[in-house]
């Protein structure tokens, strides 16, 4: 069985859920008495068993410090880890491995970014480029910026319906800019932001772009080539695999003009007291011992998320999202939260009588787990007017007939609260 | 009920449709507020006291059916009390929520909400009109 791939229109394999499910070991557990419906992806997915198996195999067989030793163990997790560097360049389509820089996540790498690559370039009165949609980790690393070096963070505004326009985007930047930091996709609201128009835009004025990635990046295919941006960043723990690890890809040549951002073991040449010598990108960016068995995990996750075919996972939470759409409308006085004509499986809702809150906690007791927050966004919570919204957001082994739970929960969460 | 909706009780429901002493903060109140940085919700607290006496409570704010209904009840109870003896309660309603401590001589009006005990979360929900509450009140406790 086939479907057609909403991006570009091409004919992708269907996925086989049920497959899928086995592989997850979590989804086999029961809350409060109810099968699991685990519908909380956008705050993190859950592991697969090749992924959790990944991590404990090195700790089981092989595992040492990497890039020191002479001995067998530290050789073996060198290799494996340094394999990692291959898999990301072919999930991102980089064009080289060089390019690949490990961190502890998304956070992470934009506040790298930020301080190697931004800081030395900006003058007091310099402008840096984000949109009002922004996840708070591409807000306020920025904001740090801006405190210590007299720099203006200038904010694209989003319609009602949660999209940017080009021309809100074209008419921000000026002669002060300097960079411009942009989801791919947004959080809070799940709009795909036409970000390779934002990356011509960049490139028409000479700026250097960094495309935040994490709620894309788990569910869709990548290509920053295609893209041309200059920094792409995500996290490992969205796409199924473990916490604490994440990616910067970074153009070659960014990279090489680029002053380490930590300073410690693992990202030098030679260290002397009257000189130090930094090593080469990537290495130059990873201070310290990295989590060794998470970056290998997060190998693990790649090589299965590829297996699955983003296209085809993309396909999939669409169609998963055209229908939670759909069924929501049954729902009396609830309210989705982001409208925009491109989205991703992302589902924000608010609800005329319950507060995001009470959903959460009464949809829990049926077993649906979903956010109930600020999402960390608390900018489009203010540009809505609510506190905090309800969110659903899918993954590749979420099925319709758990969309069907989450509506027939959210069907009682009336009968209680409403008027 | 069972689950999710034993947290809702029939008080509980009631008194986050229709708030006790929800309404604008007199002038010559003092005020505090509370958020809770988790979920965005903020609850506002004005308190008069006369001779040493709560005469008048009431609170705004937007917050979730529990910290709603959490307000308004303790609203109720404070009213007409000392001061002193008005933070002693709210400590007491505090260390009940966090599970440390049942005090018996916690009224019984506010038994209703520490249900939110065997709720992941939500006792923060319940404690969050405390937190105004303190700060509004500490104003006239001398104490500092």
């Amino acid at each position: 069985m086939s479907v057609v791939d909403p991006v570009n229109g091409r004919q992708v394999a269907a996925l086989d859920v049920e497959r899928i499910r086995r592989d997850f070991p979590i989804l086999r557990r029961e809350v409060h008495g109810k099968p699991l419906v685990y519908l909380d992806n956008g705050a993190s997915a859950q592991r697969p068993e090749v992924v959790i198996e990944a991590e404990a195999d090195c700790y089981r067989r092989y595992y040492a410090n990497i890039h020191r030793g002479v001995h067998a163990l530290s050789q073996e997790s060198t290799s494996a880890f340094e394999a990692v560097r291959g898999k990301v360049k072919e999930l991102l389509n980089a064009p080289s491995e060089r390019e690949i820089v490990f961190t502890r996540g998304t956070t992470e790498s934009i506040n790298l970014v930020a301080q190697s690559h931004v800081r030395p370039m900006l003058k007091p009165g310099d402008e840096i480029l984000i949109t009002a949609m922004e996840h708070h980790s591409n807000i306020v690393p920025w904001q740090l910026l801006c405190d210590a070096t007299g720099a203006k963070l200038v904010v694209v505004p989003f319609s009602d319906a949660g999209e940017l326009s080009l021309e809100d985007v074209a008419s921000r930047i000026t002669a002060r800019t300097r960079f411009i930091s942009v989801m791919h996709v947004s959080n809070a609201l799940g709009t795909i932001n036409p970000v390779l128009e934002i990356v011509r835009l960049a490139r028409e004025h000479g700026l250097t772009i960094l495309l935040d990635g994490a709620q894309a990046a788990p569910h869709m295919p990548v290509d920053v080539q295609a893209l041309d941006c200059d920094f792409y960043v995500f996290s490992a723990h969205k796409l199924y695999g473990p916490t604490g690890v994440g990616v910067l890809f970074g153009k070659y040549e960014l990279l090489q003009a680029m002053p380490p951002w930590q300073g410690g073991g693992d990202m030098i040449r030679s260290v002397s007291f009257e000189r130090t010598e930094f090593a080469e990108p990537p290495a130059r960016f990873e201070a310290g011992t990295p989590n060794i068995a998470g970056v290998i995990g997060m190998g693990a996750a790649i090589d299965y998320f590829r297996a699955l075919d983003p296209a085809a996972v993309f396909a999939h939470e669409s169609a998963l999202l055209r229908y939670a759409e759909s069924e929501l409308e049954t729902v009396p006085g609830l309210r989705i939260i982001g409208n925009a004509a491109a989205k991703a499986g992302i589902l924000s809702f608010v609800m005329e009588d319950a507060h995001p809150h009470d959903i959460g906690t009464i949809l829990d007791a049926d077993g649906v787990a979903i956010r109930a927050g600020h999402h960390c966004a608390q900018p489009v919570m203010q540009r809505y007017g609510v506190p905090a919204t309800a969110r659903a957001s899918f993954a590749a082994y979420n099925t319709m007939a758990e969309v069907d739970a989450l509506v027939a929960s959210l069907h009682k969460v009336c009968d209680l609260f409403g008027r | 009920m069972s689950g999710g909706t034993s947290l809702y009780q029939a008080v509980i429901l009631d008194h986050n449709r229709q708030p006790r002493n929800f309404r604008p903060l007199p002038a010559a109140a003092s005020q505090a507020v509370a958020h809770n940085p988790l979920c965005g919700d903020t609850v506002e607290i004005g308190v008069v006291v006369r001779d040493g006496e709560v005469s008048e409570i009431s609170f705004q704010g937007e917050s979730c059916a529990v910290a709603t209904a959490s307000a308004s009840l303790l609203t109720e109870t404070l009213q007409g009390r000392g001061v002193p003896a008005a933070l002693s309660l709210c400590d007491q309603y505090v260390a009940a929520l966090a599970g440390t401590a049942d005090p018996p001589e916690l009224p019984d009006a506010l038994r209703p909400l520490l249900t939110v005990r065997r709720f992941p979360g939500r006792e923060q929900c319940a404690a969050l009109p405390v937190q105004a509450i303190r700060a509004a009140l500490r104003r006239f406790s001398g104490a500092d």
